[in-house]
């Protein structure tokens, strides 16, 4: 059963690619619009852009993995293709699982071209490939199993782009991005320690600027909850919906 | 094995709105399909027959009762149950975006079917279903007959025993239902079991080796179509065609409970010098057996389903010519 499993994720995950998330637009969104972000801010407060680039890469892989994963499950039931999965001998968290391993691989090869580009433009003396690789994947992994939860929880493909951004832009603004969570009221840092957003961009600066393992451990465990709880969430929500 | 299906006591009862009773979709059937039998499941539009099949194949959690489905239980083996059937649902369901060659490869990579038989199986179905042409041509771009087609043969992909139709030519023209009736047809021959919910009674009748009819939840009949003809109470009809005065053409049916031939002297007595231009035996139709047992008419039935019956594109009189 468990071989059948880890098949149907990997065949759904590469189907899902496939059918919908290698598309000309959807490249150029996942790389255009947080560069986009990222330069009006640069251009309001010119400073060190060195700055930005862990929030950079951290909107990349947000808006890579989530933009497509929030809208692919609802989409598929409202069109009956999900009941193709369902009938599937594998079971239900695979399938999910499947649909998340395809918007994690998205995000993460649309911020690999981010970060080949950032890692040509500035000197990196610190950075440690390891911890940089593991933010990128937990990171993704977080953000796929919030877009799946999105794509559950609603019923229509509007509903879920609605619900999405209603999440992703305050968690942007939050996040410590564009500012440094320092600087934020305390009220607002509370809330900003409950977004995933947060543990992603302090894990990447960590590892581009040389931070401890310890620091990292920690943003890397709760962007591990996040994802966990989320495809638990999802996972609970879509058995229900089918039901 | 000879039974590809058993039910027992299957139940689905769905909560509705507040001030609503719960509504029993399906209410206590029992029924067996045998290995290699065409078995036809029949009822009007909200009788039970899609909430049967669901359940069936594990889309949905009977609410009570069990079932077995090619000799396993299945709500304990119900992966091993998914990995041997195939489902034909009522809507077309495969990926607009995949072409008809790869979503007959994805079929196959899901349910396991060994890297180096997908190509050579996909091109081979493909031809069946007469789709070689369309290999390349996404399923979006595909006629509504060829979306069947290639949904059914989706079904086939990975060589099930036993595959469950529901409502496999409901919207589709005459020609392409009728090549799917062929193709279902192949299948029996082929030993394929098959679980087919249609509208369409002729089709049934042409197709299913035994037939349930189910209404409001709860099957009404279960016999093979003779079985089913030889519970009408009116058995003898005969149909006389007489050419009018004014050149006009009347039918007049004869009925008789006690032999055709009471039936033949009535009708020669009523129809003394008339102008008989056809006279033709008429056996009660799977049709005549729905109306006598739900009190529906098949047109009804197709009304709800906003569908054009096959009775009406084959065989305008209705009930089969025998004479």
């Amino acid at each position: 059963m468990l071989q059948d499993d880890l098949r149907g994720i990997f065949y759904i995950a590469l189907k899902d690619l496939k059918a919908y998330y290698f598309k000309p637009p959807n490249i150029s969104w996942g790389i255009l619009f947080p560069f986009a972000f990222i330069l009006a801010f640069a251009l309001r407060n010119p400073g060190d852009l060195r700055a930005l680039v862990p929030g950079l890469l951290a909107l990349t892989i947000l808006f890579g993995t989530s933009s497509m994963e929030a809208i692919v499950i609802v989409f598929e039931r409202r069109i009956g293709s999900l009941e193709r999965l369902l009938l599937a001998p594998i079971r239900l968290p695979a399938l999910l699982a499947g649909k998340l391993l395809g918007g994690m691989t998205f995000g993460l090869t649309v911020t690999l071209v981010v970060l080949a580009i950032v890692l040509s433009l500035f000197d990196w003396p610190g950075v440690n490939g390891w911890r940089l690789f593991l933010a990128m994947i937990f990171s993704a992994s977080a953000f796929s199993a919030m877009g799946a939860f999105v794509s559950v929880a609603v019923r229509e493909v509007f509903e879920a782009q609605t619900l999405a951004n209603f999440i992703r832009f305050p968690m942007m603004f939050l996040g410590g991005v564009f500012v440094p969570l320092s600087s934020l009221p305390l009220g607002l840092q509370i809330v900003a320690r409950l977004l995933p957003l947060t543990y992603s961009v302090e894990a990447l600066r960590s590892a581009l600027y040389g931070g401890t393992w310890a620091q990292a451990a920690i943003d890397l465990a709760v962007l591990a909850v996040f994802s966990l709880v989320l495809f638990w969430f999802a996972a609970i929500t879509l058995a229900r919906r089918i039901e | 094995m000879t039974e590809a299906i058993r039910v027992e006591a299957l139940t689905k009862v769905f909560t509705t709105a507040k001030d609503h009773p719960p509504l029993r979709a399906v209410d206590g059937i029992d029924f067996t399909v045998q290995v290699g039998e065409v078995f036809g499941f029949l009822g009007p539009n909200g009788a039970g027959k899609t909430t049967t099949i669901r359940m069936l194949t594990g889309l949905s959690r009977p609410t009570a009762g069990r079932a077995q489905v090619l000799g396993l239980d299945l709500d304990a083996d119900l992966p091993r149950v998914k990995k041997r059937i195939g489902v034909v649902p009522e809507a077309s369901n495969l990926y607009d975006e995949l072409t008809a060659f790869d979503n007959l490869i994805f079929a196959m990579q899901l349910y396991g079917v060994p890297r180096h038989e997908r190509k050579p199986r996909a091109k081979a179905l493909l031809e069946r279903f007469r789709l070689s042409e369309k290999h390349d041509v996404p399923f979006a771009k595909l006629s509504r007959g060829m979306k069947r087609a290639l949904t059914i043969a989706t079904a086939l992909a990975h060589s099930p025993p036993l595959v469950f139709l529901d409502e496999p030519t409901t919207g589709l023209d005459v020609m392409s239902a009728r090549s799917l009736r062929q193709m279902i047809a192949t299948l029996r021959d082929e030993g394929v079991t098959v679980f087919l919910t249609t509208h369409y009674l002729e089709e049934a009748e042409r197709l299913c080796d035994r037939v349930a009819i189910i209404v409001k939840g709860r099957i009404v009949a279960l016999d093979t179509v003779d079985g089913l003809k030889s519970r009408m109470p009116q058995k003898n009809i005969l149909v006389v065609t007489l050419a009018g005065p004014d050149g006009q053409i009347e039918k007049k049916r004869f009925i008789s409970d006690n032999g055709i031939e009471t039936a033949i002297q009535q009708a020669l007595k009523e129809c003394q010098g008339q102008s008989i231009l056809h006279i033709e035996t008429l056996r009660p139709s799977l049709e005549d057996v729905f109306v006598h047992l739900t009190g529906l008419s098949a047109e009804t039935m197709l009304v709800e389903k906003g569908g054009k019956g096959i009775a009406s594109q084959a065989n305008p009189g209705g009930g089969n010519a025998a004479g």
